[in-house]
């Protein structure tokens, strides 16, 4: 059996993901996240997990150097990476939303929508038949509306929490998002074994959770 | 854009330092000579054809393509693939001549990096085409010498995917109705989205037997035994037929003896619309994406007004050398290092080793700042400086 190297994602989902993994019998460490190493290796699972940003997750599966990947779905919708997007593992459940002030409408010349989603945002309104400007941020996305840069923005809304106390307003939402499995296609055949035992004990398990 | 700095070029475009040549040199030898043995023989096409002739008929997406304006206005591409250009001289010359047509390629084609680098945009390709033979027979002869090719370069862990577009059409045809419908499923398997394809599977207003017939043919993949499981799937003749094929295919690699390489992969689709049979893959660990592929294309000459099918495959060479791993030394070349009275003795000498096939390379002491960095990469070295007779080193 070869080994499979994981890319596991820093953060928000980290947790989830985490707990998916042990749920469904994999003995990662309990310090995972808060260990100082990069790499970290499993032996008794044949398996090495790294943590990444999770916009990069999708990008180091596409290249190889990770056989396999949990990355959220807005991610794969931004990065558009050549991947196999295998399971849904159902974790850290939000959505990607169109907000704004309360009771605005877009400005008529040059409407703009600030967003960390670029694609995801540009693809959105031009399906909808609108011509908007598209500026990219890479955080505090509710500060953009709030201090006059855009009109709207395109973010990922989990609980409304965020947006509610910046006092913005979901004006609509775009795709509801969760967590994927996503493989090099290469891996896909060259350790198919593995991957599909992957799959198969994470399938099972999100399977059981669901009928909790 | 800011100033270019002299030492930049385009994104995605490389430099092939000599070691990398020399590497890259014996495994493409040794692929040229398998297809040769073969009674492949290799053509040459220029690097920029119409946008609307060859462009169009290509493969490879739109979005990848270079292109430029020639002094007429009209459109041009920097050649994306060889299998189009292939076809336009197939048509346009070579099949008035003879046919089945065999014919290889050992090329550079050019493709459009829509974002950051990590990925070539000018890559050498090598591959056959065989054109004008419709059987089961050139499907095989196709594979088996891309294994055979795989082989002859030094690679031994690698692995072949093989599937039917037939297969995926029929299925998709009986179940869903519409084209348009089956399409849709079609590019969820293009894009790899298996939870997309699922998600829209569970939607569609079908009998629960009938997704669950979608939802299985995901699960194709495997040895021979996932043929019989496709076997249950579809009804009627061109389903069958196109199963029947792959099995056909699959007998004759064993006769081949390259079977152990084969696996299938049914839900396998590399391109929306451009085969028109079997299909296949190769992959090689430690390389992040296919090495090379290829399958049945019966549409495309029909394009340059000849209505024949084909079959063929193309291999990435850069990714060759990837899964090799290994570079050539360079330290195969004989340095004779000379002084100027005894020069005429050192020329004697080079080209008396030269004519023996070796390398030879011929310097003059006084033009090397240091004599031991020189040498350094060389195998060996014979002096002939001051009054003394040469000595080896």
């Amino acid at each position: 059996m070869s080994m499979l190297t994981i890319a596991m994602p820093k953060g928000r989902i980290f947790e989830e993901a985490a707990a998916l993994m042990r749920e469904a019998g994999y003995k990662l460490p309990a310090d995972l996240d808060e260990s100082r190493k990069l790499i970290i290796e499993i032996p008794e699972e044949n398996m090495r997990f790294f943590l990444a940003k999770p916009m990069d997750v999708a990008t180091y599966v596409e290249h190889g150097v990770a056989d396999v990947g949990i990355a959220g779905k807005d991610v794969l919708l931004e990065e558009e990476r050549d991947v196999y997007e295998l399971l849904d593992l159902k974790i850290s459940p939000c959505y990607l939303a169109v907000a704004g002030l309360p009771d605005t409408t877009l400005n008529e010349v040059a409407p703009k929508i600030a967003t960390k989603y670029p694609t995801v945002a540009s693809a959105y309104f031009r399906e909808k038949g609108e011509q908007v400007e598209i500026i990219k941020l890479n955080g505090s996305i509710e500060l953009a509306p709030l201090i006059g840069l855009s009109d709207r923005i395109v973010d990922i809304v989990s609980t409304g929490r965020t947006l509610r106390e910046n006092g913005l307003v979901e004006y609509e939402t775009i795709v509801s998002i969760t967590s994927r499995l996503v493989v090099n296609p290469v891996s896909y055949r060259m350790k198919n074994r593995e991957i599909s035992t992957l799959v198969s004990r994470l399938t099972d398990t999100i399977e059981e959770q669901a009928v909790r | 854009m800011s100033k270019l700095l002299m030492f930049e070029k385009p994104v995605g475009m490389r430099d092939t330092l000599p070691h990398i040549y020399e590497t890259k040199r014996k495994v493409k030898e040794a692929a040229e000579s398998a297809m040769r043995s073969w009674g492949y023989r290799f053509i040459e096409t220029p690097a920029l054809e119409y946008y609307e002739t060859v462009g169009d008929a290509s493969a490879i997406l739109d979005r990848q393509l270079f292109k430029l304006l020639d002094q007429q206005g009209n459109t041009l591409v920097l050649r994306p693939d060889m299998t189009a250009p292939i076809a336009r001289v197939a048509a346009a010359k070579l099949l008035k001549e003879r046919v089945p047509l065999r014919l290889a390629y050992s090329a550079s084609v050019y493709r459009a990096q829509q974002r950051e680098g990590g990925r070539a945009a000018e890559f050498e390709q090598i591959g056959v085409e065989m054109i004008g033979d419709n059987t089961i027979s050139a499907d095989a002869e196709v594979i088996a010498l891309l294994v055979s090719v795989m082989e002859k370069a030094g690679l031994e862990n690698f692995q072949l995917s093989l599937g039917h577009i037939r297969f995926t059409d029929e299925l998709f045809q009986q179940i869903l109705g519409t084209e348009e419908r089956a399409e849709q499923l079609r590019r969820f398997l293009y894009e790899k989205n298996y939870v997309g394809y699922r998600e829209h599977v569970k939607e569609l207003p079908l009998s629960s037997i009938d997704k669950q017939r979608l939802l299985q043919f995901l699960d194709l993949s495997g040895d021979l035994g996932c043929l019989d499981e496709a076997a249950k799937l579809v009804e009627g003749s061109a389903g069958v037929e196109a199963l029947n094929e792959l099995r056909a295919v699959f007998g004759r690699l064993q006769e081949y003896g390259v079977d152990q390489y084969v696996t299938f992969d049914l839900p396998l689709v590399s391109h929306m619309s451009y085969y028109t049979g079997l299909v296949f893959e190769v992959y090689a660990d430690g390389v992040g994406a296919p090495i090379g592929n290829g399958g049945r294309y019966d549409d495309l000459l029909e394009k340059f007004g000849h209505s024949v099918g084909a079959t063929g495959f193309g291999l990435r060479v850069d990714f060759l050398l990837e899964a090799l791993g290994q570079l050539e030394d360079e330290a195969s070349v004989h340095c004779v290092l000379f002084s100027n009275e005894r020069r005429r003795e050192a020329i004697e000498e080079a080209q008396k080793r030269r004519a023996a096939g070796e390398c030879v390379l011929l310097q003059d002491v006084s033009g090397v700042k240091d004599v031991d960095t020189f040498t350094e990469s060389c195998k060996s070295v014979t002096f002939f400086v001051g009054k003394s007779s040469g000595g080896n080193v």
